[in-house]
């Protein structure tokens, strides 16, 4: 069965430039916040907003830095597959600063989990809040809830939810892939910026 | 979580020898050092994946660097550590290794890092426990941690493997790093070569593919890395009859200072694998030179064990209680 599109180019920018008008709203100038883009595929959505805030403000204003959660997964020698590690840039102490941690897409939580473990090796933040472009919610296996939200997807079981991006796969869209055995329509199955229909 | 990227496992349970290992096996370890020594230059260096796994450290053999790099490695993946050496302990009343191991084991140990006299000790103990062996050097046969940090370091200060020209100089007779290094740089594409004194070059050691040639300055020239090999003091004249006359004679001859090594005429890589016979192997000259990365060796050590010892531990199954 075919993907359905859930964000396609268009709404996909102005998703991604509302996500920077509200850390703009909370954070006023974005003095001591600390953008984190979680290794793998968080990086892109992470990269995307630093340059995209650094638009609208003019000049740069955040600490950058991208992590690897690897060796804090809680799977290790739970499956027959090893996680292949990516690297770390991060040249700074979150002591006292404001994280946001960015994700692409939100499940089951553990990776968050993780990312929460490995950003305490790095000092003591004064806060740590997380972004994700999507959250399939109704899917997670611990208590952990996003501060912002691109798009909510309501899937279920089998389902998979992947993020594209322009700079690595050619164009900026996230697909739904149904299990086989379900053909219900996109429209029902993603919302906008609120959680409720 | 939507895209972890996976890769594929060890083709070994143990680690007993760089001879086992595939190049697959070898840029997989070097990969995961990668993310290891990345978390050696955080604030906080450990993570917290080997929690589950407990690991006895048996030394039957001297060793500090070794020991202790082992160790670390081990903290720093959280696992739990026991250490034994040999030197007052049971061994010293007469108990077999088996017996010594099997008795350790009863305490519900995961992995086993040996250091032993004997070759083949590692292959042994493999055989007769229910632990994964992590081969830290066996008489005279094999010391692949130590192969494997060699060639990571090279890797780092160079930019790649292949192709490069390492020589070897030394005491090859004796020497554990020697043969592991052989085995190491040829799966991953390097040329080696060895020079050192006739009585300290075992006999037909061309059949590992590497060429030998007596002439040091020779050897130099033709080479990018020069891995000077520690005289093995404790191990020479076994047979009564010593390998050279003087230790003099032998810095002479094989020893680098700076003057040979400004004589080469270009920049070569210096790595030693310690410890350091100062004024013997190299002079402090040429041990502390801008191109020597013998303490980078001793950094890259912790990492590559705590990728060893991971990449294993992946490997073994969860108790299903």
């Amino acid at each position: 069965m075919q993907p359905i599109p859930i964000l396609t180019s268009k709404a996909f920018g102005l998703t991604v430039g509302r996500l920077c008008y509200q850390l703009i709203e909370d954070h006023a100038d974005l003095n001591g916040v600390a953008l984190i883009g979680l290794q793998p595929r968080g990086i892109l959505l992470a990269r995307r907003l630093r340059k995209e805030l650094q638009r609208i403000i003019g000049k740069e204003v955040l600490e950058y830095g991208e992590l690897d959660i690897t060796f804090h997964r809680d799977d290790f020698r739970h499956r027959s597959t090893l996680a292949a590690p990516s690297a770390t840039q991060l040249d700074f102490m979150l002591d006292g600063r404001k994280v946001v941690l960015v994700d692409d897409v939100l499940f089951t939580g553990r990776t968050i989990r993780a990312g929460l473990d490995a950003l305490l090796a790095f000092g003591r933040p004064a806060s740590v809040q997380l972004l994700v472009l999507i959250d399939r919610r109704f899917s997670r296996e611990l208590p952990i809830q996003p501060d912002y939200v691109g798009k909510w997807v309501d899937s279920i079981g089998d389902e998979r939810v992947t993020v594209e991006w322009a700079e690595s796969d050619g164009k900026d869209q996230v697909l739904l892939h149904p299990s086989e055995r379900d053909s219900r329509d996109a429209s029902t199955l993603a919302h906008g910026n609120s959680p409720d229909r | 979580m939507s895209s972890t990227v996976y890769s594929d496992q060890l083709s070994v349970e143990h680690l007993l020898g760089i001879k086992d290992l595939t190049k697959e096996d070898i840029e997989l370890i070097f990969r995961t050092a990668d993310g290891f020594k990345e978390v050696l230059n955080r604030p906080i260096k450990k993570v917290p994946s080997l929690r589950d796994i407990t690991i006895a450290n048996l030394f039957f053999e001297s060793s500090t660097r070794t020991r202790v790099s082992f160790e670390l490695a081990e903290r720093r993946l959280s696992a739990d550590v026991v250490n034994f050496s040999s030197s007052g302990s049971s061994v010293s009343k007469g108990e077999t290794l088996v017996d010594t191991v099997n008795n350790i084991l009863a305490m519900k140990v995961d992995m086993v890092v040996m250091r032993h006299p004997d070759p083949g000790a590692a292959l042994f103990l493999s055989r007769h426990v229910d632990a994964r062996i992590v081969n830290a050097g066996d008489g005279t046969h094999e010391h692949p941690t130590q192969a494997l940090l060699d060639a990571y370091s090279i890797r780092e200060k160079l930019g790649k493997v292949k192709g490069v020209k390492v020589l070897i100089v030394g005491d090859v007779l004796h020497s554990r790093v020697a043969l592991s290094n052989i085995f190491c740089l040829h799966k991953l594409g390097a040329e080696v070569m060895l020079s050192g004194p006739n009585t300290l070059m075992p006999r037909h050691i061309e059949s590992l593919g590497v060429k030998v040639e007596q002439d040091l300055d020779k050897a130099l020239r033709w080479c990018d890395v020069a891995n000077m090999l520690r005289i093995q003091l404790e191990r020479q004249g076994g047979d009564g009859v010593a390998n050279f006359p003087s230790l003099r004679e032998y810095a002479m001859r094989y020893g680098l200072d700076l003057e040979r090594y400004k004589r080469i005429g270009k920049e070569i890589v210096i790595m030693h694998p310690g410890p350091i016979n100062r004024g013997v192997e190299v002079t402090s000259q040429v041990a502390d030179h801008a191109n020597s990365i013998i303490l980078d060796q001793v950094e890259n050590g912790v990492a590559i064990r705590m990728a060893v010892l991971y990449l294993l531990a992946a490997r073994i199954p969860r108790p299903t209680v």
